[in-house]
């Protein structure tokens, strides 16, 4: 059964395609985690079956930097889809994020990293995620915004159960939900809701954090 | 441009061309299939959203003739093991991907050459496209349903009652019938089987969310597999139609069922300017 969709459509507000030259670094985005060192990810051998970084994911992330979806293998993770145009939805999957990580227990919490990718490939370029995660106070040291091709992006999309259909308008109508992933890339839980942090999540996510990092 | 070819004229197997273009040379695709073109035009949706206003304009492309056949999918995985059952990651198909076939690598008895091939999931369906040649993928919905809308003889046969009756008819047909093979009569655009045989895979399958609305007014479970989240939509005439919808949009993409298969598309070629 598919979880509760949560859909919306409003206004669009990106009008202007301007043409952007990405600068592109070769770091990787660092999804660090102060405090323990969890175990180096393996990511030289192949992912279990049940992971969704079989899936070979090509993204660039707020600040231009290129890199593959598995890059957050090794660590604990969530994952949702976004778009930068959105209104209404979007800040309250943001809110939701924000209070999940700062409703964990203190040792963890605000140390989760979360990687937000964008559906709208035309529009969500590096700098306008990074516009996005400076209005909302978004700390690099766990938020990545990223975007990818759309290829790619309707593939994630069905790797993560999320439906996104773009509009005439240019806004999406999708479902939000939050992901929490293991460090070897499994979907343990998900959840719809949104604006508020949904305690019996938080409490998988503390759960899974203290199952990795002891 | 013309925008609405005579479908004679639009009946162009391209394969050909396209080995020539995409590869330089023709073995550079490993491809059996015929591919016939479908010119650019427009056309009226059954999504409300899209067809509110006025029709949507679809690019040209290339489609497979018929739908993939079990002989022509297990040519694909003996290219690439991967997607051989049991090898392919659980992310990717459900336990009963390809389980009519005998073995991962032998069709055996039970599973004929010529029958599409079914109990496949999108991924291993787009990943069959992929491999059909540069810019290989599964149709759009509005691709699938541009061409699914014709009939011999008119390539947009959905005000005939008639028609109508005749493609609605499949779905009460029993499902434990055999699987025919593919081929038979084409429609007006020279593709066959878009009615009748099977159910297929799109590309934007989990784009489409009309059932998002009229999901929230019952019990899900009971929305799932059946037509009856069509009913909201308010277009009865195009009720084979919205049945093909509300199952594409129940599924998630490591599904495989029975008579879920697929057909590709590829681009077409437009030649030097």
């Amino acid at each position: 059964m598919k979880s509760p969709a949560t859909t919306h459509i409003i206004s669009a507000i990106l009008l202007l395609t301007s043409a952007l030259s990405i600068l592109i670094a070769s770091a990787a985005p660092q999804f660090a985690i102060a405090g323990p060192t969890p175990p180096p990810p393996t990511t030289t051998t192949t992912p279990p079956s049940g992971s969704i970084y079989a899936l070979k994911v090509p993204l660039t992330d707020h600040h231009g930097r290129v890199f593959t979806l598995d890059a957050m293998r090794g660590k604990t993770a969530l994952i949702t889809m976004f778009y930068s145009g959105c209104q209404f939805v979007c800040p309250r999957i943001i809110e939701a994020l924000r209070k999940t990580e700062s409703s964990l227990p203190p040792n963890i919490r605000n140390r989760v990293p979360i990687l937000m990718v964008s559906f709208d490939v035309k529009h969500d370029t590096p700098e306008a995620l990074k516009a996005i995660a400076s209005e909302r106070h978004l700390d690099d040291a766990i938020w990545t915004l990223a975007r990818s091709d759309e290829r790619h992006t309707r593939k994630l999309a069905a790797l993560l159960d999320i439906q996104y259909r773009e509009l005439p308008s240019g806004d999406f109508n999708h479902t939000s939900v939050l992901i929490l992933l293991d460090a070897e890339g499994r979907i343990v839980g998900r959840t719809p809701m949104i604006g508020e942090a949904d305690p019996a999540f938080v409490k998988l996510v503390a759960k899974q954090m203290a199952a990795t990092s002891p | 441009m013309t925008l609405r070819s005579p479908p004679r004229q639009a009946r162009v197997v391209v394969s050909g061309l396209l080995a020539l273009c995409i590869g330089g040379a023709v073995s550079a695709v490993a491809r059996a299939a015929d591919y016939v073109s479908i010119a650019a035009g427009e056309f009226a949706s059954v999504l409300a959203g899209d067809a509110q206003v006025k029709p949507s304009s679809v690019a040209a492309f290339a489609m497979r003739t018929t739908p993939v056949t079990n002989r022509e999918f297990l040519e694909f995985v003996n290219r690439n093991p991967d997607w051989a059952r049991g090898r392919v990651s659980r992310v990717f198909a459900d336990t009963q991907y390809l389980s009519h076939w005998q073995l991962p690598r032998d069709l055996g008895d039970a599973a004929f050459a010529h029958q599409p091939v079914t109990r496949v999931s999108w991924f291993a369906a787009q990943a069959f496209c992929e491999a059909e040649g540069a810019g290989g993928r599964l149709p759009s919905w509005l691709e699938w349903e541009r061409v699914a809308a014709a009939d011999a003889a008119h390539t947009d046969a959905r005000a005939n009652p008639a028609w109508r009756a005749e493609i609605l008819s499949w779905y009460g047909t029993a499902s434990s019938v055999i699987l025919a093979n593919v081929g038979g009569m084409a429609n007006a655009y020279g593709i066959q089987n878009m009615h009748g045989l099977i159910w297929e895979w799109v590309d934007d399958f989990n784009a489409l969310l009309v059932a998002a609305d009229s999901r929230s007014q019952g019990d899900p479970d009971k929305l799932q597999f059946c037509g009856a989240g069509a009913i909201s939509l308010k277009d009865r005439d195009n009720y084979a139609v919205l049945m093909r919808i509300a199952l594409l949009s129940s599924l998630k993409a490591v599904d495989t069922t029975r008579h879920l298969g697929f057909r590709c598309v590829i681009p077409v070629f437009k030649g030097p300017k």
